[in-house]
């Protein structure tokens, strides 16, 4: 069938290169509600729970098993279940209902209860439940920091860039895993290397990421993957009682973790059962709670088309944050892979974590240009942190980033670059070049960078692991290299596996080695007025995005030199030459302000004006008004004075109109409002146009170009020249008479054109 | 800290409440170990770890903001603190799918128990096994 144009040039829009599916209960595709998902129950008897969900202690598959062991409160189960769930969905949008009450209700419901609470919220209440439910009072972010060559130097720039934007946590990974310990090692040196603190973690294979962790070579994991059906997590070659176990076995080193999982993985794996996703969700969500994790990565995670391909997709990611939050989770909510070919729709659904705030709003901000994401690219990389910063400062919102200049940017990756660089060769490591380190200052991605060695870098980082060496090395190697502060605070974060306190839940480190967590930071959000506050810092601090000038220093210095100043002659009285046309410029025209919006000069303008006039065979003359800077008054006031009735007004800025003596002020035979599309030959025909006015001949009026953008382009340049030409009315004064430029008299050069 | 009194919120974060509290395995409090320290050899990645006291402090402390769950495997830990970084491997690669049978994991909870004192992990691991049973 044929399509309109319009319809092709929709179907060319990066939208519709995103797949979008029916729901198929059957096979899983589906957020909440699959007909084949059970109905809330529990049963307990003698402080155990018999009955879960629709199915009796002895029909329990293991996930069940574990979730009705330890993720249940059976002392508050059945008090929670009688519950009304239209009435806890209340609760959590209601102020007057802390938390704290909240999370306790939480610790006694089943998944299929807490998928029925959370499916009568919309969207807003979601995020106004997440804003009062996520465990840590201050939002933070996560970045991710890899390149496709595995290039130390840039690795280390990049994490130092990371943290000097404020990320709280870095996350690389490899493309060959036998590079884990060099990367690991990179980004902690870079993590280091500025101001601030970041933890850092390697997603690599459980055992390695283990040892990467014991050797002090990375502060957190969180690829412990879990699943909402038995032979999803089958093939994901764990159960809950080994992630459980591996979770405990990092916290017996003092190790950070947290768990990852999201909506779509059984579906991707084959392994739905039919249930909808956010029911499996919120099974993986209290396997997670029933091991003891303090927190979990989620959001779909790798698989966020796919929800997203499906009705209520973007709103099912934002219930699987929400429901981790209210399972008193730390929650970093994934925006971690690519969510749409469409820029609008990213966007869109970036909001939905981002306005309430999580406790890492992204479970990798993709730090370099996406070509460089081993993890395949984040929702936003490096080329969209500007935006992000605007979008900060646009909704007054704590995205856990800080707009940095380019020189404090410049000046933490060379240190990083250089820590890295010391360190390879103060432990024998294959050499990271001064080219590589320079590069790795100002590359755009690694394909700036010089190609290594990867035989010799594979090979040292073997022998690394295999000597053992690890974080205290790293601190030696970093101190007798002359970088004692990089030391100093490297060694802060090994110290932390000490105290423990970063395996308390939400835990942030800040620079000095503090740790900030829901223990101490709790969110305590009940209304306006509570909970996280931007302080007047922070709030300075987001507004403060480099590129934001300061209006009382634009345009406010003394004209250039190169415009003429125009010369009064005395005060303006009614002409009576009927070729007569009044050229009415306003307050600060030719004097405290000399060009346009456009950049023309005044006296360029007038040139072409009076050329115009004089064309038609008409007589300009030059009129300043200084009562009023509107542009429909000025061109009132002109033509009160005008011999044939007729006069050009025109503000500073450019704007012109053309009126008549007997119109009404505010009205006018043509108006040319957007002065930054008006060229010299606009105003030229502008002139002609009034003389025809006056010889009472038929005109065409003015054609101009419409630019779309010319408003969002001027509209602050033309607000501040205004500002200026208002600052010049004198109230009540009268008009003044001026002398032509030289080259708008008869003869001159404006005349011959 | 007296054996009555438990560690809560107000005692976090240990580094700054209680910043002798902490001590390394080999005995270092907090403020010991410096880059001096490093520097001279008295500090090794060895000492930099937590302890099973400390982490039953952490339990306590997230158990008084109501994360049973959390003190839990805190407590675990504990137990798992003094136990090799290979045999804590072992018995998580036992743990996981098709690795292990039944017979083994028993095997294993009564090692961690008899051997270490990890009641709470043998139990875990039993649990483990039991799960197996079906």
């Amino acid at each position: 069938m044929p399509v309109s144009r319009r319809a092709e040039a929709r179907a060319r829009r990066p939208i519709n290169r995103d797949s979008i599916i029916r729901e198929w209960p059957e096979t899983g595709l589906i957020l909440f509600h699959s007909p084949f998902d059970p109905r809330p129950q529990v049963s307990v008897e003698n402080g155990r729970i018999t009955r879960l969900d629709g199915k009796g202690e002895g029909d329990f598959d293991s996930i069940d098993r574990f979730i009705a062991r330890y993720a249940i409160d059976p002392a508050r189960a059945e008090e929670g279940m009688a519950l009304d769930s239209l009435a806890i969905a209340r609760m959590l949008v209601d102020v007057n209902v802390p938390r704290a009450a909240v999370a306790r209700i939480f610790t006694g419901l089943t998944p299929a209860k807490i998928m029925d609470v959370v499916s009568r919220l919309n969207v807003v209440e979601m995020m106004v439940a997440l804003q009062k439910m996520r465990a840590r009072r201050t939002p933070a972010n996560q970045a991710h920091v890899t390149n496709r060559k595995e290039n130390p130097a840039l690795l280390a720039a990049d994490a130092a860039e990371a943290v000097e934007r404020g990320f709280a946590e870095l996350e690389t990974t490899v493309g060959v895993s036998r590079y884990a310990p060099l990367s690991a090692m990179a980004i902690l040196i870079g993590s280091q290397a500025g101001r601030g603190s970041a933890l850092t973690q390697c997603a690599v294979e459980e055992a390695l990421g283990l040892r990467l962790a014991l050797l002090g070579l990375t502060s957190y994991a969180e690829t412990l993957s879990v699943y909402g059906t038995e032979s999803a997590f089958r093939d994901g070659d764990d159960t809950p009682w080994s992630k459980a176990f591996l979770a405990s076995a990092y916290a017996s080193r003092g190790i950070k973790v947290r768990f990852t999982s999201g909506t779509g993985s059984e579906a991707l794996m084959g392994h739905s059962e039919g249930k909808s996703m956010i029911y499996l969700e919120t099974r993986c969500l209290m396997a997670i709670k029933g091991a003891g994790s303090q927190g979990v990565q989620n959001g779909s995670i790798s698989c966020i088309a796919l929800p997203e391909s499906l009705p209520g997709g973007v709103r099912g990611v934002l219930a699987e944050n929400l429901i981790a939050a209210l399972l008193d989770l730390e929650v970093a909510s994934g925006n971690d892979a690519m969510a749409s070919h469409s820029e609008i729709r990213k966007a869109a659904k970036l909001m939905l974590q981002f306005l309430p705030g999580t406790d890492f709003i992204f479970s990798g901000y993709s730090l370099m240009p996406r070509e460089d994401n081993l993890f395949g690219g984040g929702n936003f990389d490096g080329e969209d942190l500007d935006d992000y910063n605007i979008l900060q400062r646009d909704m007054l919102a704590d995205g856990g980033v800080r707009p940095a200049c380019e020189d404090e940017i410049l000046e933490a990756r060379r240190r990083g670059a250089q820590a890295v660089q010391a360190v390879f060769d103060e432990l024998g490591l294959p050499p990271v070049s001064n080219e590589e380190v320079e590069t790795a200052v100002h590359a755009r991605s690694s394909a700036d960078m010089p190609d290594r060695d990867v035989v010799a870098d594979l090979r040292g980082a073997e022998e690394f692991l295999s000597q053992g060496r690890n974080g205290v090395d790293i601190v030696r190697a970093l101190a007798r290299r002359g970088f004692p502060e990089i030391a100093r605070k490297v060694l802060a974060i090994q110290k932390l596996r000490v105290s423990g306190d970063y395996l308390q839940t939400a835990a942030v480190v800040l620079p000095d080695g503090r740790v900030v967590s829901a223990l101490n930071d709790p969110n305590e959000y009940q209304g306006p007025g509570t909970g996280y506050q931007l302080s007047p810092e922070r709030e300075q601090e987001i507004a403060s995005v480099p590129q934001a000038r300061d209006p009382r220093a634009e345009r406010c210095a003394v004209p250039s030199a190169q415009g003429a100043r125009l010369e009064p002659a005395g005060e303006a009285r009614p002409g009576n030459d009927p070729r007569e046309i009044v050229i009415a410029v306003g307050p600060a025209f030719g004097a405290e302000l000399d060009s346009t919006l456009l950049g023309l000069l005044h006296e360029d303008v007038l040139e072409a004006l009076t050329a115009g006039i004089r064309q038609e065979g008409c007589s300009p003359r030059l009129v300043k008004i200084r009562a009023t800077s509107d542009c429909g008054f000025i061109g009132y006031t002109g033509a009160q004075l005008s011999g044939s009735g007729i006069a050009i007004g025109i503000q500073s800025k450019g704007t012109v109109v053309i009126h008549r003596k007997d119109l009404e002020p505010l009205n006018n035979l043509e108006l040319f409002p957007q002065a930054p599309n008006l060229t010299l030959a606009s105003y030229r025909v502008i002139g002609r146009n009034a003389a025809k006015y006056a010889k009472g001949e038929a005109v065409l009026p003015v054609p101009v170009e419409i630019d779309n953008m010319a408003r969002l382009k001027y509209i602050v340049d033309a607000t501040l020249m205004h500002l200026r030409e208002t600052g010049q009315v004198v109230a009540g004064a009268a008009p003044l008479e001026l002398r032509l430029p030289l080259g708008c008299t008869e003869g001159g050069p404006g005349h011959e054109r | 800290m007296s054996a009555e009194k438990l560690f809560t919120a107000a005692d976090y974060p240990l580094a700054e409440k209680h910043p002798y509290a902490p001590r390394t395995p080999s005995g270092l409090t907090l403020d010991q170990i410096t880059l001096d320290a490093v520097m001279a050899g008295r500090v090794q990645i060895e000492d930099l770890r937590v302890t099973p006291e400390v982490l039953e402090w952490q339990a306590q402390m997230a158990e008084s903001a109501g994360r049973s769950q959390l003190a839990e495997n805190l407590r675990r830990a504990a137990e798992l603190a003094v136990i090799p970084a290979d045999k804590i491997l072992a018995i998580y690669q036992a743990l996981r799918p098709g690795r292990a049978t039944r017979e083994v994991l028993y095997c294993t909870a009564d090692e961690l128990e008899s051997c270490y004192g990890a009641k709470r992990c043998a139990r875990f691991v039993r649990d483990a096994a039991d799960a197996m049973r079906r």
